[in-house]
């Protein structure tokens, strides 16, 4: 069976997790297609979504205003594997608070009952690379880019930390929904990308 | 996917340092690189107090870059232009969430390190501003914070990113509400990626040579560009951008983004255009939605708009023949 997989296309690093999709689909030699996705129409078709990293503000307002917010919505609560990287993660909480600003009102899918701390590490200038390790998924040695990036500060029982950084949680999953702070679009290492593709596979056979 | 690579060994804004014993690597060119593929399919927009940046946030802008006088105001007011004041700058990093930008002179370093300083989450070294130095522009890569350029041809972007920039702008003409200088420059920039793709693929490395020297830029950047057939880092168009129309047609011509000056807070429905011109950027593909966008713009609320052919100041010229 032909899996389908999209990036969400509203704003962000878009073609990179395209690439790094395909390069994955590749070196698995998965059966599987990949689009970029805008409208509900298109977001009903597939088998596992990626939202990719961009302003949460912006990718949150946009989707409200073509439907496909609620489209997502309504795939990812009947199981539809997703993964929100960086302001994809932000999207993917109930709450979210900006380090400075405090609470931000701005649409979030609501699907992580988390604590979340926008623009954690500071600015820009404190952008980062590190090294992390995501043990129980068998992801070592993975180098971390994490610009202005959010962190989770608490998050309830059922949800499963895949990788803290300096005690903060920066990687997530609960059932099909997967979070990171960091972008792993941005480098070379597929590891998470095929950790998704087959993570897709399971929940779709 | 673009390279984020392009390492100097001695860049002295690539930065290893250590959070709680734990090795980082701040200011490297994924880092500074990776910031602007962030921004792509977004608008920046500039904005001269909190209130502008707020509206701009609501509006679904990706960053707002901090101004002491709308480009528009700068060609009025004529004197020198320097970087706005740190105070409003601090203000509004207070205020939104979204990232800030501010812009510095061409070549003044030190206005830059100051926008450093300030903790801005990136600085445009910008010819809206009077220059500073006509022959050398800033050396990017002593930055932690990354710098975008503006650039009206390959030779000047691939210069600019030889420096050290960590994303581009093809320049319009600031403060028109004129977008034809914008398009005629993106159109110059494809044409001659077309030009280098081209040579590259049929294998002539002399002619790919003879183009870096015409360019004024080493030969490795012209073949890495030529390979991709695209700059090598995330390029958005700017200069008299004043409605959600001018967004889309810049957005098919294959800018990743759009930044907006005066035409939105110079007009008389900034609130409205702020919005609509970012539905247009985001739908830009989408017909029936950019009519939507267009039509939350009132013409008679536009910024009256500036005939090229008629201008005493050309600021795209600053900084171009460096």
């Amino acid at each position: 069976m032909t899996l389908k997989l999209g990036v969400l296309a509203i704003q962000g690093d878009v073609a990179e997790n395209v690439s790094s999709l395909k390069n994955s689909i590749t070196e698995l030699n998965q059966d599987a297609i990949v689009n970029i996705v805008k409208t509900p129409e298109e977001i009903a078709e597939l088998d596992g979504l990626i939202i990719p990293g961009g302003e949460s503000t912006t990718i949150g307002q946009l989707s409200l205003v073509n439907g496909s917010l609620k489209e997502i919505k309504q795939k990812v609560e009947s199981g539809m594997p997703v993964l929100g990287i960086c302001a994809g993660m932000v999207l993917l909480a109930n709450n979210a608070r900006d380090k400075v600003m405090g609470k931000t009102e701005q649409p979030l899918f609501d699907f992580l009952d988390i604590d979340l701390e926008r623009n954690s590490f500071g600015r820009q200038r404190e952008s980062f690379e590190a090294n992390i390790s995501m043990d129980s998924i068998g992801i070592s040695n993975y180098n971390g880019v994490f610009i202005r990036a959010p962190t989770i500060t608490t998050a309830s029982d059922d949800i499963e930390i895949l990788a803290k950084f300096n005690e903060k949680i920066v990687a997530i999953k609960k059932g099909n929904i997967i979070g990171t702070s960091f972008h792993p679009e941005l480098t070379e290492d597929l590891a998470i990308h095929k950790y998704f593709v087959n993570l897709v596979k399971e929940t779709t056979n | 996917m673009l390279p984020l690579s392009g390492e100097r060994k001695d860049a002295k804004g690539i930065i290893s340092d250590k959070i709680n014993s734990i090795d980082i690597l701040r200011g490297s060119s994924t880092v500074k690189r990776g910031f602007a593929h962030m921004l792509k399919n977004g608008v920046v927009m500039d904005v001269t107090t909190v209130e502008q940046a707020q509206i701009a946030e609501e509006a679904g802008a990706v960053s707002v870059m901090v101004l002491d006088k709308l480009p528009s105001e700068v060609r009025k007011a004529g004197g020198v232009a320097r970087t706005a004041s740190i105070r409003i700058i601090e203000e509004i990093m207070d205020s939104v969430t979204i990232p800030v930008m501010a812009k510095c002179r061409i070549g003044h370093v030190n206005e830059a390190l100051v926008l450093q300083e300030t903790d801005v989450d990136m600085i445009d070294e910008s010819e809206v501003l009077t220059p500073a130095d006509e022959l050398r522009h800033i050396w990017k890569w002593d930055f932690t914070t990354p710098v975008v350029n503006g650039a009206r041809s390959l030779a000047e972007a691939l210069r600019r990113i030889e420096e050290g920039a960590s994303m581009i702008r093809t320049k319009g003409e600031p403060g028109t509400g004129n977008v034809a200088e914008a398009i005629k420059h993106i159109k110059k920039v494809n044409d001659e990626l077309r030009t280098i793709k081209s040579i590259y693929d049929s294998g002539d490395n002399q002619d790919l040579v003879r183009m870096a020297r015409e360019f004024k830029v080493s030969y490795d950047i012209v073949e890495q560009t030529a390979k991709l057939g695209r700059l090598p880092v995330v390029n958005f168009a700017a200069g008299g951008i004043a409605t959600p129309a001018d967004a889309a047609y810049l957005m098919s011509l294959g800018c990743d983004g759009i930044f907006v000056g005066s035409g939105i807070f110079n007009s008389d429905d900034a609130k409205e255009r702020a919005r609509a011109i970012v539905i247009a950027t985001t739908f830009w593909n989408e017909s029936d939605k950019v009519k939507e966008a267009q039509k939350m713009i009132d013409e008679r609320q536009s910024m009256i708009g500036l005939d090229i052919n008629t201008l005493e100041l050309r600021m795209q010229d600053r900084g171009g023949s460096a």
